[in-house]
């Protein structure tokens, strides 16, 4: 701050000194009309916005609950991320970690206990002030067996709960049962909650149930910039700005700017497009590179804007359920192939990654070879082979693992295991998913050319979620997965061989094979590695095996698209989730109404 | 003699069409399911005799399209690139009439492909994949009509000839049919089904579906004429010469519900080509990538196709004749088979 201001002219460094010397005596003379002597608020720096308006953004369907305890849909999490602020915030522009409602944390030198000091004169969105024993109330409540928090797993390390004391109101001390590699990102999303509301449901055994969107908005109070205003059944959700929020911009300017944001809902994406076309909506994101294109080819009043790779990766996987007596004998013998590595080697080797990339996202994309997703700038392996792709090597691979080719029932080359039996399996999509109904299709015509016979089979996404994690009857299957944060333990459920999204080979008791088991020994122990370094040595070894074994054939990763109105201001976003609203208490409307009422 | 010309007429253009689908090799320039990764949603491109300077050609030709740069489906003509159109071109193989194999399409060309009707999202000549996808739908629904006017045929015939319970109940059982909401009992019966199933598989479960709901009206139909017939004073007289059932449904009966199932045919043969377009559409169909009018109008469901790319609704307009002649056939059957109506109105002529 002082250095900022000493690089600017004469003036400024006298009215920079007498600023400071009035915030040293007690900050008697800070902006009185915008916060109160004993606050100590958060200032962001970026552009200045106007205030008033209202920001309007659709949604694919309704939320299903404003509860952070029991939200699982991304919609919900949209929602309650505008209603809720956690202690330490991930930036979702640089992915790194920011004081929230915490000013500050240190880490003990054993690494072990993290003391956080809360910010001054904080108060929820219904006025009541916050202290320490509501962050005490939210993480009991989020680690108590019977309230089933989805928050509860990332507070448990080796099955040992994270322990919470209090020092003072505003100190508060977590006591890590074993050191934790994530860090401080650990409190991200970690919505803290009202205890003066929530205490009595929680006695009761009743906080499951409570913060439906039917909600009184006086019965229902968070930490983010928005408050409950109105929910209409079938039709919008409004919210308001939080007065009490605590952040400000560089002018000391409370934030949000905004008035009030709306969601609308509606049924699908398309709706969606149609919506912010008509100019019903100021902002869109996670739009498919074909919808982007048409809006970008009529652009009526707004900007598109492609925010690079993702989070994203889209993948091929095949069946290597260990099923035993319950298998088909027909499963069993495609298993014999799926099992062998040279053919999963040969598969990858015959996909044509980069018709993929333009055919689906039209060039929006990025190709695929490991799990990491070139959006994340920090944890990829950047020694990772890239092979271009290549029929010959996929022949040799099936040649050297017993496959041979022969003439097909309808007088094509096929291909023929070592039984002499033509291969042949189905490729499950999700049928709502047009993409990866399309790359399975491309997949389809790459297999074709090793003598391949492949179905595509769309089915709705329940009943394909069912039968890959629960029956697993299917041969294969194409799926895409968005990590939540750019940490690689936000993947873990798909490295650990005891993951439920483990999915070639979920929930695992033991490990089936040797190099999963030498993963999940990699990725334990990089869990609790302390320093960067070490942490992604041991997970670029993490990514090397997965990649020379491909039980997951990556295939590619597309851009984060959005959209905004011209007339929106810091509109900037991000590619980790929530893509648009993630810097929702700066965004601002270039022609709001000038006298708006606060 | 004036009542026939027009039932002729209607056959011979019928007839022509369903030709020209039969023979789709021979008349598609491509594979239909070969994919020209470089070429997605191509424009349809315009055949040509003078080019830009001016100059006639005998042979026509198109202009080959060029990818702008830095896009990924906008083409601009080049105008510099002529591509003639060969006939009797030498090509993908094929199997005419399921059997015959060949190489000869109708036309082609040498190098860049001349795409009549464009490309879909994959760059697979929609052309070709129109005429081959009609032999599908088409089979579907001529298959699927003789389905359901044998299934009515019999429940018809049996339900008017014994009359009593008999009637009755399978009457119930018409109108049980008649009340289904059928397209979810497709979706209930496609859900019990295995996972995958082959193209074949798919078509032929389409073509029972299709077939086994639609029986009930036919049925009452057949009835009907089945009621009225076995009174007639000729079918009494061969019953009292000890004619059995069997043989006087077969000769004296059943011939007469011959113009009405003809009629119904033509009726429903459209009908249930709808019903294939219906169910391929929604996915429940012949899976991909083997056409099937319903599979390339499923590309419309998504809105930026639907705004992006006019010629992915010719599908649509491709069914037109084809519906236009099957109902202009039934319209003649019904004329032919009531020759009273029409007698009933000359007098006025007379007069």
């Amino acid at each position: 701050m002082k250095n900022r201001r000493a690089r600017r002219p004469c003036c400024r460094i006298l009215l920079g000194f007498l600023a400071l010397l009035f915030l040293a005596l007690g900050r008697a003379a800070a902006s009185p009309q915008q916060k109160s002597a004993k606050e100590e608020l958060l200032v962001l720096p970026g552009e200045l916005g106007k205030p008033g308006g209202r920001l309007v953004i659709a949604l694919r369907g309704e939320p299903k609950t404003l509860n952070p305890l029991i939200a699982a849909d991304t919609r919900s999490r949209e929602v309650i991320g505008v209603m809720q602020a956690d202690l330490v915030h991930i930036n979702r522009a640089t992915q790194l970690t920011e004081p929230a409602l915490a000013k500050s944390w240190k880490l003990s030198p054993d690494a072990l206990r993290y003391t956080v000091v809360l910010r001054q004169g904080l108060k929820f969105s219904d006025g009541h002030p916050l202290d320490a024993d509501d962050v005490l109330f939210t993480f009991r409540v989020c680690l108590d067996e019977n309230v089933h928090a989805s928050q509860r797993d990332l507070l448990m390390i080796d099955g040992r709960p994270i322990t919470v004391r209090k020092l003072n109101s505003r100190t508060v001390v977590f006591q890590l049962p074993k050191t934790y590699g994530v860090g401080e990102r650990l409190f991200d999303g970690l919505a803290i909650l009202p205890r003066h509301l929530l205490e009595k449901p929680y006695q009761e055994g009743k906080l499951g149930q409570i913060g439906t969107l039917a909600t009184a908005a006086n019965q229902w109070a968070g930490l983010g910039p928005f408050r409950l205003k109105e929910y209409v059944a079938g039709q919008r959700l409004v919210l308001e700005r939080n007065p009490y929020y605590w952040k400000t911009d560089v002018k000391g300017n409370r934030l949000p700017y905004v008035n009030e944001l709306v969601f609308l809902f509606v049924p699908n994406a398309d709706a969606q497009v149609l919506k912010f076309q008509s100019g019903e909506t100021d902002a869109i994101a996670q739009l498919s590179a074909e919808n982007f294109s048409v809006l970008s080819r009529q652009q009526r009043g707004y900007t598109m804007v492609d925010a690079g790779p993702g989070l994203e990766y889209n993948f091929l996987f095949f069946n290597l359920n260990d099923l035993g007596e319950k298998a088909s004998p027909d499963l069993t013998r495609k298993q014999k192939w799926f099992r062998e590595v040279k053919f999963r080697q040969a598969v990858s080797a015959a996909v044509d990654r980069e018709a993929i990339v333009r055919l689906v996202y039209q060039g929006r994309g990025t190709l695929l070879w490991g799990l990491v997703a070139p959006g994340n700038r920090r944890w990829g392996n950047e020694k990772l082979a890239h092979p271009p792709r290549s029929l010959e090597r996929a022949r040799t691979l099936l040649k050297e693992a017993g496959f041979s080719w022969g003439n097909g029932s309808n007088g094509e080359s096929a291909l023929l295991d070592s039984d002499g039996k033509p291969v042949e399996f189905s490729i499950l999509t999700s049928s709502s998913n047009v993409d990866r109904t399309k790359m399975a299709t491309l997949i389809q015509e790459d297999l074709k050319q090793l003598g391949m016979r492949v179905q595509v089979v769309p089915l709705e996404f329940r009943s394909l979620l069912d039968r890959v994690t629960q029956t697993k009857e299917y041969d294969a299957c194409v799926m895409g997965i968005a990590s939540y944060d750019a940490d690689p333990n936000s993947d873990i459920n798909v490295w650990l061989s005891s993951g439920g999204t483990h999915l070639w080979n979920p929930s695992q008791a033991h490990p089936a094979t040797a190099w999963e088991a030498e993963i999940d020994r990699l990725i334990g122990e990089q869990m609790t590695a302390r320093t960067f370094a070490r942490r992604k040595k041991l997970y670029d070894r993490a990514q090397e095996i997965l990649a020379e074994n491909q039980p997951m054939i990556f295939l590619a990763s597309p851009d984060i698209l959005a959209g905004a109105k011209n007339s929106l201001g810091n509109f900037r976003p991000a590619v980790l989730e929530p893509y648009v609203l993630w810097n929702v208490e700066q965004l601002y409307l270039k022609n709001a109404p000038e006298n708006s009422s606060r | 003699m004036r009542t026939h010309h027009p039932f002729a007429k209607w056959l011979i253009i019928l007839g022509a069409l369903h030709a020209i689908v039969v023979c789709a090799g021979f008349f598609a320039p491509y594979d239909p399911i070969e994919q020209d990764r470089k070429n997605p949603y191509l424009p349809p491109m315009q055949l040509h005799l003078m080019d830009a300077q001016g100059h006639l050609h005998l042979r026509p030709f198109a202009y080959a399209l060029k990818l702008r740069e830095g896009t990924f489906d906008q083409y601009e003509q080049d105008t510099s690139q002529l591509v003639p159109m060969r006939f009797f071109n030498s090509g993908a193989g094929y199997r005419l009439l399921g059997f015959l194999p060949s190489r000869i399409h109708l036309f082609g060309s040498v190098g860049t492909r001349i795409c009549l009707l464009g490309t879909d999202g994959y760059g697979r000549d929609q052309f070709s994949r129109l005429l081959y996808g009609g032999q599908i739908s088409l089979l579907a629904g001529i298959l699927g009509a003789a389905c359901t006017l044998s299934i009515g045929l019999c429940v018809g015939a049996a339900a008017g000839y014994f009359g009593g319970w008999k009637d009755d109940a399978l009457m119930r059982v018409a109108e049980l049919f008649l009340a289904l909401p059928w397209l979810y009992l497709l979706f209930a019966l496609r859900a019990f089904l295995p996972l995958s199933v082959s193209p074949l598989k798919a078509f032929f479960l389409i073509v029972a579906v299709i077939g086994a709901v639609g029986w009930a009206r036919p049925a009452r139909l057949v009835r009907g004429i089945v009621l009225s017939a076995k009174e007639r004073d000729f079918v009494r007289a061969a019953r009292g010469f000890g004619a059995s059932d069997s043989y006087l449904l077969r000769r004296h009966i059943l011939p007469e519900t011959s113009s009405v199932l003809l009629t119904q045919a033509a009726i429903l043969i459209p009908q249930y080509v709808l019903a294939e377009m219906t169910l391929s559409f929604l996915g429940l169909g012949v899976p991909e990538p083997a056409p099937s009018w319903g599979n390339l109008l499923s590309n419309l469901q998504q809105y930026s196709v639907l705004v992006s790319y006019w010629w992915m609704y010719l599908p649509a307009l491709a069914m037109v004749p084809f519906f236009l002649g099957y109902l202009g056939l039934a319209s003649s059957l019904q004329e032919r088979r009531e020759p009273y109506k029409i007698e009933r109105r000359s007098p006025e002529s007379l007069a």
